[in-house]
């Protein structure tokens, strides 16, 4: 057993920290109100090589670790949730299964440009399959030397700016999950468009799009996987995923609980700063214990997942699941505690808090509810 | 074509400042950061890296743990760093220092197109005297407070911050430039570059390497044999929290023109 971080963990962190503070939160709070995309600073990530950081060097990416990664996520969403979900879904659910489960020359072509510059996005969600998966209505049919797609996707991170897509769809609809393919989509194939931008509650800045395949052609060699195995590259392209979210859930709990200990100590109320009073210093503890042990889940399972990229036998499912479900749980409440303690300055948004409550609630959301994830460790605990 | 940087380790003055008995800083007790001035330096070298694929080797002195700081520079970009250090080297002042980093520059040799780099000053001493010092005892041209370089050929076109502008200057290589603050943004650690910065090796130079290099005088170096003799370091006491009046009417200035009497300010 062995808690300590390596040094280039400890130096992963101290780098996004300092891009963080001196690049992410100036803008954060502005681009929360007008939902711009933080595309200059999302280009100074893949320049720094965190865009794509845990891709092996022989596809530009810098070969780091999932807990380095992990921890770069975090940093990033204790200033901005919006460009920690940005960087996650591209690094866990866009290059991560062309890593896992592309052939040589799909890496070769794809992961170079997605450490370069190119943004990736992961399309699963249909308007009828969000927790339900296995309903996608989209259809993959193969004609001659490519597959012809039709199909919505929708609630798509990085739809917008993404100019590759892994994209699930039906190739033989009477199998039910096991007619499910894997696809990689590049947005200038014909057919392809992107549709309605959503107007969401919190991570504004994010770009979360409806995709549309309308007779969208996609050659044959871009079949991720084999025919009929798109589920299971799904699912887990999934159960990584969820470290990622489960980093930003940390990142917004600790963000929040920063500003919460800087508030205490400079606001007087009965002639003493708030923080001398012990029900501030009760709840800070309770977040405290609370965040650390969100912090050593994410860890554990970020570890986990990175034993087995080496080649160890070990499952992460459960570990990323408790993860996700705990920090995001802990990300809500302890926001939702961080305004209640900054009382009526909590609700406005001249304090980043109340943005940090409206970006917590995502995270309880999205790549698997709190409830599938209960699904998922039940699942694994009862067998 | 290398360029050498000479970059230092401080104390992180927004932190609480530890002083030992015999008046030089407790770094052991102390967050330390690389000297903000010395980042500008390693940019300067990284930026005309990028432009002409030369080397850069980050060279401090310092104990042991300043290894952390060069490997944070490895991670920026920089290709080679030496630390030099031994008990010997410990508590010089900017003479000794100067003769030592000289000695260890000439240890790497120079070549005709090759750059020296510092950092204005650092912020603990805050005496801008090593640079200087370095170039002198080395016997390089150097141009100090550079705000803006240009590479061209074999020399360098520098604008050389003055109080109330800039005087431009061309100097041929190999040179010593001190850098400030206005001349660039240092870039950040990448990724890529600190999973490698561990995989480089870390060149160390010690008292046996330098001590019979001509450029150091083995009694004028260390704690005992530096010139430089602190009598006492204290901390100046803060001073009290400012008095605002407001209003443009006789009154205000009645009051105002009261309280500097008072002082005998007038």
């Amino acid at each position: 057993m062995n808690f300590q971080l390596t040094k280039e963990q400890e130096l992963v962190r101290k780098m996004v920290a300092d891009f963080a503070e001196n690049e992410v939160k100036p803008i954060a709070a502005e681009i929360d109100v007008t939902e711009e995309f933080p595309m200059e600073n999302v280009q100074k990530l893949f320049r720094y090589g965190v865009m794509g950081m845990n891709m092996p060097k022989e596809y530009g990416g810098a070969g780091a670790d999932d807990v380095a990664y992990a921890m770069a996520v975090e940093e990033l969403a204790k200033k901005c949730a919006a460009t920690a979900v940005i960087v996650a879904a591209h690094n866990s659910l866009a290059c991560w299964p062309i890593l896992k489960f592309g052939t040589e020359e799909q890496k070769q072509k794809y992961l170079t440009k997605m450490t370069s510059g190119t943004i990736g996005a992961f399309c699963l969600t249909e308007p009828e399959a969000g927790t339900d998966a296995s309903a996608q209505q989209t259809t993959a049919v193969l004609d001659g030397d490519h597959y012809v797609l039709n199909g919505n996707k929708i609630f798509i991170t990085n739809g917008g700016v993404a100019d590759v897509f892994v994209v699930m769809a039906m190739t033989d609809p009477s199998k039910g999950n096991k007619g499910i393919s894997a696809f990689i989509v590049e947005s200038s194939f014909p057919g392809f468009s992107r549709g309605k931008v959503e107007d969401k509650m919190g991570i504004r800045a994010s770009s979360t799009t409806e995709i549309i395949f309308e007779d969208c052609i996609v050659p044959k060699e871009n079949l991720l996987g084999a025919e009929g195995k798109g589920f299971n590259v799904a699912m887990a392209t999934l159960d990584g995923g969820r470290i990622g979210i489960a980093a930003q859930a940390l990142g917004i709990a600790q963000g929040a609980q920063d500003e919460l200990v800087a508030y205490v100590q400079q606001r007087v109320q009965f002639g003493k700063p708030i923080s001398k009073f012990q029900n501030t210093q009760f709840q800070i503890a309770d977040m405290e214990a609370r965040i650390c042990a969100a912090r050593w889940l994410v860890y554990d399972a970020a570890y986990k997942k990175y034993l087995s990229s080496q080649g160890q036998k070990i499952s992460y499912g459960k570990e990323s699941a408790m993860a996700k479900l705990f920090a995001a749980e802990t990300a809500m409440a302890v926001t939702t505690k961080v305004v209640q303690l900054h009382g009526g300055y909590g609700y406005i948004k001249e304090y980043p808090v109340e943005r940090m409550m409206r970006d917590a609630k995502i995270t309880e959301i999205y790549e698997g509810t709190s409830e599938v994830q209960r699904m998922v460790i039940a699942k694994n605990v009862i067998k | 074509m290398k360029i050498i940087v000479c970059v230092k380790q401080v104390p992180d003055t927004s932190g609480k400042v530890a002083v030992k008995p015999d008046g030089t800083l407790d770094r052991a007790s102390m967050q330390t950061i690389t000297n903000p001035d010395d980042l500008n330096a390693v940019e300067a070298a990284l930026k005309l890296k990028d432009e002409t694929g030369c080397e850069v080797i980050v060279v401090t002195m310092g104990p042991p743990p300043a290894e952390g700081m060069l490997r944070e520079l490895l991670a920026r970009g920089a290709d080679r760093a030496v630390l030099i250090s031994a008990r010997e080297f410990g508590g010089s002042d900017t003479y000794a220092t100067s003769q030592i980093i000289a000695a260890a520059i000439d240890h790497m040799g120079l070549e005709n197109d090759d750059i020296v780099f510092c950092g204005r000053q650092a912020i603990d001493g805050d005496t801008a005297q090593v640079g200087p010092q370095i170039a002198e005892k080395l016997g390089l041209p150097q141009v100090t407070y550079a705000q803006d370089i240009k590479k061209d050929g074999d020399s360098l076109t520098i604008q050389r911050a003055l109080e109330d502008g800039y005087m431009t200057i061309k100097v041929k290589t190999p040179c010593l430039i001190t850098c400030i603050k206005e001349l660039n943004e240092p870039r950040y650690m990448s990724v890529g570059g600190i999973y490698e910065a561990y995989e480089k090796p870390m060149e160390v130079y010690d008292y046996n390497l330098l001590k019979d290099n001509p450029l150091i005088d083995v009694n004028n170096i260390g704690l005992a044999g530096s010139p430089t003799n602190i009598l006492i370091s204290f901390t100046p006491p803060q001073k009290g929290a400012g008095q605002m009046l407001e209003g443009a009417d006789q009154a205000t200035c009645d009051k105002l023109a009261g309280i500097l009497a008072e002082k005998h300010i007038i």
